[in-house]
């Protein structure tokens, strides 16, 4: 059966370009970076040149780029060290509903150590609004977390406004760029950030791989200790085949981000199309026009999200949903519930993220197979009885 | 040896491609109505019953894939039986002649079990009105 991959939001397929680039580093360049040696240094060239291929697209100094094993660990780093580093000035974080759970669990854990988290109010598109950051800023507070976009709904925020707010304050801004970095231009300084998270597997890069940009000047604690590598700023020997990797996934980005984010506009606001003329009792999630190029989020009234994967999975479509049912807590996805969705709605939840692969016959295939799926699951809701 | 990588047994995914009794029942003799849409799963279990046998069960569910293969199970489950040998499936056994479920799924083969006391209950109190 041929299989339609449309989760690109979880994860990319790695490139073939970059496992190519990333093999050699496995074998015959498998030095230490650390070592002194010929295999050594061979091994810390390929790191300060993916490194400046990122520093490069954000728009940072090379020496403000730590590699990191992912956007959680740059998420968790960013937090915690910011927050340890800065408790003398003071212990108010501020927050927002939608983040991922990278964010929102760190958050909880720094709670129990004594810092105080304010999360922002979203509206029914998940947007945030920058006034609402200034009537949260306390004198304690010493750190902001807003997401660029969100991983659910798509929803972009406006980041850059956030950031001068903090900014004018001396506040620092941290914002989780997993989803729109190598797939919307980023610019830290226009952005006003002191700190942003990058992952290489939402950008057809190695899983197990991401970066933290820490401003330069920006007070923090190290999260991992063992050694010197990446100033000290996160000890453990370089990943150089998965850095290599992210440094090739991120040149191929910067080459193709203009056009694909173009065609997966076009590919994304046909299927949104396609679902609202082909099935009936369906809402949008996320801002309509402020959202990522590759995502689709969508409530299906009546039927629960996990039976609609199911389904669609049968027919070698690969979704998502922020179902509770597909998780092991009970609870559907607090994104969802943020916008003020009912728990009903949030259940019946169906994502589909493009990608770099996706083809328009693919989204065609999902319109003839999706309504299908709808009305065999609504002949058997209770639901689907009462509301027609 | 599995052909396809899934979350669930065959089994369960046999019965939730193809749901046995799956609709509604004219004059049904017990009704059962649990779950609620916050937790995500809603069970509509109807029973035919003559002389204290069960001799038709039908549902209707929203819910995810367990919840649907421990309806259509539970339905195949109760036919045949008396209305006390009936009561005495547990969640565990309707869990069980699916070929299991996952951990996080046991919850929905709960549900599967009081709709059918549910149904039951409803059958007893419609007798005894009719006495």
């Amino acid at each position: 059966m041929k299989r339609i991959y449309l989760d690109y939001a979880a994860t990319t397929p790695t490139a073939p370009e970059v496992v190519e680039a990333m093999l050699p580093y496995f074998t015959d360049r498998f030095g230490n970076p650390s070592s002194i040696h010929s295999f050594g240094q061979e091994g810390k060239a390929a790191i300060e040149e993916a490194r400046e291929k990122i520093a490069n697209l954000i728009g940072a100094k090379q020496e403000e780029i730590i590699f990191t094993s992912g956007g959680t660990e740059s998420n968790n780093s960013a937090l915690k060290g910011v927050a340890y580093a800065n408790q003398h000035k003071g212990n108010h974080i501020i927050t927002t509903p939608l983040e991922h759970h990278a964010i929102i669990e760190p958050c909880n854990f720094l709670e129990k150590s004594g810092f105080k988290v304010t999360y922002l109010p979203v509206d029914k598109d998940g947007l945030l609004n920058p006034e609402e950051v200034k009537k949260a800023i306390t004198t304690k507070t010493i750190l902001i977390s807003a997401m660029h976009a969100n991983n659910e709904i798509g929803t972009i925020e406006p980041i850059a406004e956030i950031g001068r707010i903090a900014r004018e304050r001396d506040i620092y801004f941290h914002t989780d760029a997993v989803q729109t970095f190598g797939h919307l231009p980023i610019n830290v300084d226009e952005l006003n950030v002191n700190l942003l998270s990058i992952s290489a597997h939402k950008l057809c890069g190695p899983k197990g791989m991401g970066a933290l940009y820490v401003k330069k000047g920006t007070r923090m604690v190290s999260f991992m200790h063992g050694g010197e590598q990446e100033r000290r700023r996160r000890a453990s020997t370089e990943n150089v085949p998965g850095i290599v990797g992210f440094g090739k996934a991120v040149e191929i980005a910067e080459e193709k981000m203009e056009e694909e984010a173009k065609e997966l506009t076009i590919l994304r606001d046909k299927l949104i199309k396609g679902i609202f003329e082909k099935i009936d009792h369906v809402c949008l999630n996320g801002h309509p026009t402020k959202r990522l190029p590759n995502n689709i989020n969508v409530s299906i009234e009546f039927v629960e999200g996990e039976s609609m994967l199911l389904n669609l999975d049968m027919e070698g479509i690969a979704a998502s949903t922020g179902s509770a049912c597909s998780s092991s807590s009970l609870e559907p996805s607090h994104v969802l519930l943020s916008l003020g969705l009912s728990p009903e709605l949030a259940h019946g939840s169906l994502r589909f993220t493009l990608g770099r692969y996706t083809k328009e016959e693919e989204i065609d295939y999902v319109l003839e197979i999706l309504p299908k799926i709808v009305d065999k699951l609504r002949s058997m809701s209770p639901l689907y009885k009462k509301a027609s | 040896m599995r052909d396809v990588f899934s979350l669930y047994s065959k089994k369960v995914m046999e019965h939730f491609k193809n749901p046995r009794n799956v609709g509604e029942m004219e004059n049904p003799d017990g009704i059962g109505h649990v779950g609620n849409p916050i937790c995500g799963d809603i069970m509509e279990l109807y029973i035919k019953v003559k002389n204290e046998i069960i001799v038709d069960a039908k549902f209707k569910t929203y819910g995810c894939g367990a919840a649907i293969a421990t309806s259509s199970m539970v339905t195949e489950l109760v036919k045949g039986k008396t209305v006390d040998e009936a009561l005495k499936i547990s969640n565990r056994a309707v869990a069980e002649a699916l070929g299991g479920l996952p951990p996080v799924k046991l919850h929905c083969s709960l549900l599967a079990e009081e709709a059918l006391k549910s149904a039951i209950d409803d059958y007893f109190k419609k007798q005894g009105a009719k006495r």
